[in-house]
């Protein structure tokens, strides 16, 4: 089935705030040239972090595996170049938490001499899907919109989730950004192309292309290389601009009139949704046999020289590509990853760029000033007019500041998708996300210690049942033997039937008895 | 390089709760002027006498309670508490009253709450009913409508009034005061005149009680300002005058002898200044949209039930407070569907 009139429909709530992207809006500054080391995160990723494949010491080429995955969910990470892997040690990453986190450093040999690739699969409409989305596996592909959630796992959504609709995020919706807006301007071919692959892998009937009105460039590329691609039921569908369009859950209800469920995924209602620039690394992946290893990042904000776009291989220091465009002004005041609504501030700009970095802005103090007093909350409800989840943050608010989890939860906390439109309206300047993230996180924390206490209680129990049941067993076998000896001393000689039958009882018995063993003990482990 | 830290969002809209605040006593002026040509110098007086009362409790409670003093000054707040609260009151109530009233509002209503944001109840209407109640003549006795008032007081006199008591010699206090609008009509009700013969009376204009009238749609006029402004939404103003209108409107239908035209109820007394200044308070209000509309029809019909049946004349006040104790329970049953909530729109 086709969606009728894709882009008729709306989301509640949401805010429009000066966009800011002329700046940088279809600027390509170019290829950041190589550092002399690299730092590669081993967690880039939503998911398991990946296990180094290599040593320390270790020549490596440019493409080749250097951390590979251990569980579903998680992605391998290559080498952006060649080199010499250094060391592999903890160092501080883009994080919120500011922590340090596991990386392998590599040395740049400046040659960067490329390992043998996997072929090309031109043909991949002749393929078993399985075989691509090993491919995209392999090549480490994550969603590039910032999330960095493995592709491989969500275009595999299993065969009794059949897949209607492939939205492709073209919006952009948070300010400042615009390398999606570049790469859709400059390489729609690119994009047109994974889309192609991606609507083999899922079998979806259509694919809509969302894309803000605000980057007319960038639709008319789009259209004219779906045109040319010749590609039946795609569509490029222009959305107004109105943060946040590029929520997956708000684009997916304006293109299909469709909401995803609280608490569950897109291919429950037979969406899959990716972003741009994530279908263009699936073209590298597939038809290239290329795996993830740089990408566009735009460098904005008043702070900057020479705001643009720059493609920038993981494991560069910031500062480094800050400087590619021309370095800090005197404005520079803080430096944020992401955009002004849902990144977070980076203490320091030694940081390695990763596979979710898509926006470095470093602002001035008027474009992100400190945050102001917060006074208390006057229940206006300007905040619930803006929710996008239709949730109600002031009693969210009330209730994770009096750290009533459990109100917070029966108020849909985990429905919050943290986009800031709450804070942003709120006129006392309560830092309302702020309590939601911690609220999460606390709500998390007590489940873990309940799920823990649980385990050990459940543990506990089934030992003392095991002692239990053997105490049982080794008195029933004492009263059998006895009355054996009983029976026999009194028939004075056995009845071979009666024997031969008791024997049978007896055997099935133990074997009960050793099933039920076993079944405990398994479930004690797991 | 090290760098400041702070969690997005980044920046806000240009609004603040002073703003806010500040919209409000804007939105009130041409009510004000309204009331201070049809009904003297009083009004202005009382404004004065409140707002300095409630910012001096304010200072002080803040002080004592070790809470810095100055944002909460700024905030406007207790001047709109006070300025609600003076214009509820008659002309000519004495200081003492003004000052107890607004005291009662700052300190008890308010701040043993927990200040701003945590009061159950609406301050100024919490102040007013206690005032209603403990001095229920002072508390009825209005002026007449300029147009009708044969002996206007100067600005001294009024003066002199309302600090000493004391009127010009040729003057009593019967004399000048009247039976507000509202109460005439309870008044002559009771004595079963028909509603065409109390019509008779000087005192009704157009659509309402004469000057009563023209003060409502000035008070009007700065509530459709606070919708523009977006300082509130239409919720609990529409539903509070169509929840009166109904009643009212049904009633009249049936015995339009004995109940009095719906329009009389909306522009007499504290009907149109409540709807948009006083239910709209957001602390104490319902919260969510349909609860909002549910809080204000219910705010309407008790006005009219209590204007109709009960002890008092005027029933803005006590039909607020009784939804200020419900409105917990109305958000709490009028929660908004979530997004994606999984429910039959949605399965
Ligand atoms: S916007 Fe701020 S002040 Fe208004 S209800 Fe929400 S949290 Fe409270
Ligand atoms: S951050 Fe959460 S509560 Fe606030 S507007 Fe966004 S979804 Fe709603």
């Amino acid at each position: 089935m086709i969606t009728k009139n894709p882009g008729s429909w709306d989301f509640h709530g949401g805010i429009h705030r000066p966009d800011c992207k002329s700046m940088s809006a279809g600027k390509y500054l170019g290829k950041v040239p190589l550092p002399e080391t690299l730092v590669l995160p081993l967690q880039q990723h939503i998911g398991a972090m990946a296990e180094p494949t290599v040593k320390v010491g270790d020549q490596v080429l440019k493409g080749q595996t250097i951390a590979r995955v251990t569980e579903y969910i998680g992605a391998p990470i290559h080498a952006p170049t060649s080199g010499t892997v250094t060391a592999i040690e903890e160092h501080p990453v883009p994080h919120p938490s500011g922590l340090s986190a596991p990386c392998i450093v590599l040395q740049v040999d400046g040659k960067d001499t490329w390992d043998e690739l996997p072929e090309p699969l031109p043909y991949f409409d002749d393929m078993d899907p399985s075989l691509l989305r090993e491919r995209i596996r392999w090549a480490g592909i994550v969603g590039l919109g910032g999330a960095a959630f493995p592709t491989s796992v969500k275009v595999n959504h299993g065969p009794d989730r059949p897949i209607q609709t492939l939205v492709v995020n073209g919006a952009e919706c948070e300010p400042y950004i615009t390398c999606d807006d570049l790469l859709m301007r400059e390489q729609a071919d690119r994009v047109v192309e994974g889309i192609k692959v991606l609507l083999y892998v899922v079998d979806a009937e259509e694919c809509l292309i969302g894309i803000e009105d605000n980057k007319p460039e960038a639709i008319a590329a789009m259209r004219k290389a779906v045109a040319e691609s010749g590609l039946k039921d795609v569509q490029v569908v222009q959305v107004p601009t109105r943060y946040p369009m590029g929520g997956e859950k708000q684009l997916i209800k304006v293109l299909t009139g469709k909401e995803v469920p609280s608490n569950g995924i897109p291919s429950e209602i037979g969406v899959i949704c990716v972003n741009v620039a994530t279908a263009a690394a699936v073209t590298d992946a597939v038809m290239a046999g290329r795996p993830l290893l740089s990408r566009l990042v735009t460098v904005t904000g008043e702070g900057i020289s020479t705001p643009g776009n720059l493609e920038v291989p993981f494991g560069v220091a910031m500062s480094h590509v800050i400087e590619q465009a021309g370095g800090y002004t005197d404005k520079a005041y803080k430096l944020i990853l992401g955009g002004p609504m849902m990144g977070f501030t980076l203490g320091d700009d030694a940081l390695p760029v990763t596979k979710g970095s898509n926006c470095l802005l470093a602002a001035s103090r008027e474009e992100a000033p400190p945050p102001d007093k917060a006074r208390p909350c006057i229940r206006c409800g300007k905040c619930m007019d803006a929710c996008p989840a239709q949730l109600l943050p002031q009693q969210l608010y009330w209730y994770a500041r009096a750290r009533d989890f459990e109100k917070t939860q029966e108020y849909n906390l985990f429905d919050c998708i943290e986009c800031g439109c709450c804070s942003w309206v709120c006129p006392s300047h309560i830092p309302l996300v702020q309590y939601y993230r911690f609220a999460k996180t606390e709500t998390w924390a007590l489940e873990k210690e309940k799920r823990q206490a649980e385990d050990a209680r459940r543990r506990h129990e089934a030992r003392v049942e095991r002692l239990e049941r053997l105490e049982r067993e080794r008195k029933a076998r004492l009263r059998q033997k006895k009355e054996a000896l009983q029976k026999k001393t009194a028939a004075g000689g056995a009845d071979p039937k009666k024997a031969a039958v008791e024997a049978a009882v007896k055997r099935v018995a133990e074997k009960k008895a050793r099933q039920a063993e076993a079944e405990k003990s398994t479930e004690e482990s797991s | 390089m090290k760098l400041p830290v702070h969690t997005s969002p980044y920046g806000s809209l240009p609004n603040n709760v002073t703003r806010v605040m500040g919209e409000v006593l804007l939105a009130l002026v041409p009510g004000i002027i309204a009331l201070v040509y049809y009904f003297g110098w009083g009004v202005l007086i009382n404004i004065g006498i409140a707002v300095t009362t409630a910012l001096a409790a304010e200072a002080g409670v803040l002080r004592l309670r070790k809470r810095p003093v100055r944002p909460a000054l700024t905030d406007l707040s207790a001047t709109v508490t006070a300025v609600l609260l003076a214009i509820a009151l008659p002309p000519l109530t004495p200081w003492w009253m003004t000052v107890l009233g607004v005291l009662f509002a700052i300190v008890m209503v308010k701040h043993l709450y927990g200040g701003l944001g945590y009061n159950p109840f609406n301050p100024a209407m919490a102040a007013y009913v206690l005032l209603l109640v403990s001095f229920p003549v002072a508390m009825t006795q209005w002026l007449p409508p300029v147009l009708l008032n044969e002996h206007p007081l100067s600005f001294v006199q009024t003066l002199s009034a309302i600090f000493g008591g004391g009127l010009p010699d040729h003057l009593t206090w019967d004399t000048i005061t009247s039976a507000t609008p509202l109460d005439a009509m309870r008044e002559q009700l009771k004595m079963n005149k028909t509603i065409s013969e109390i019509a008779q009376n000087p005192m009704w204009g157009d659509f309402g009680a004469r000057g009563w009238e023209w003060v409502g749609n000035w008070f009007l006029l700065g509530g459709l300002f606070l919708l523009w402004r977006k300082v509130i939404t239409w919720h609990i103003p529409f539903a509070m005058i169509a929840g009166l209108l109904l009643a009212s409107g049904l009633f009249w239908l049936f015995d339009p002898e004995s109940m009095p035209f719906p329009g009389f109820h909306l522009f007499s007394g504290g009907m149109i200044l409540g709807a948009f200044f006083i239910a709209t308070d957001p602390v104490t209000a319902a919260t969510t949209s349909k609860g909002r509309l549910v809080y204000g029809f219910l705010i309407g019909l008790t006005v009219f039930i209590i204007r109709t049946w009960g002890g008092y004349p005027d029933a803005v006040a006590f039909a607020v407070l009784l939804m200020n104790m419900a409105a917990p329970t109305i958000d709490y049953y009028t929660q908004p569907r979530v997004f994606g909530a999984r429910d039959k729109d949605n399965a």
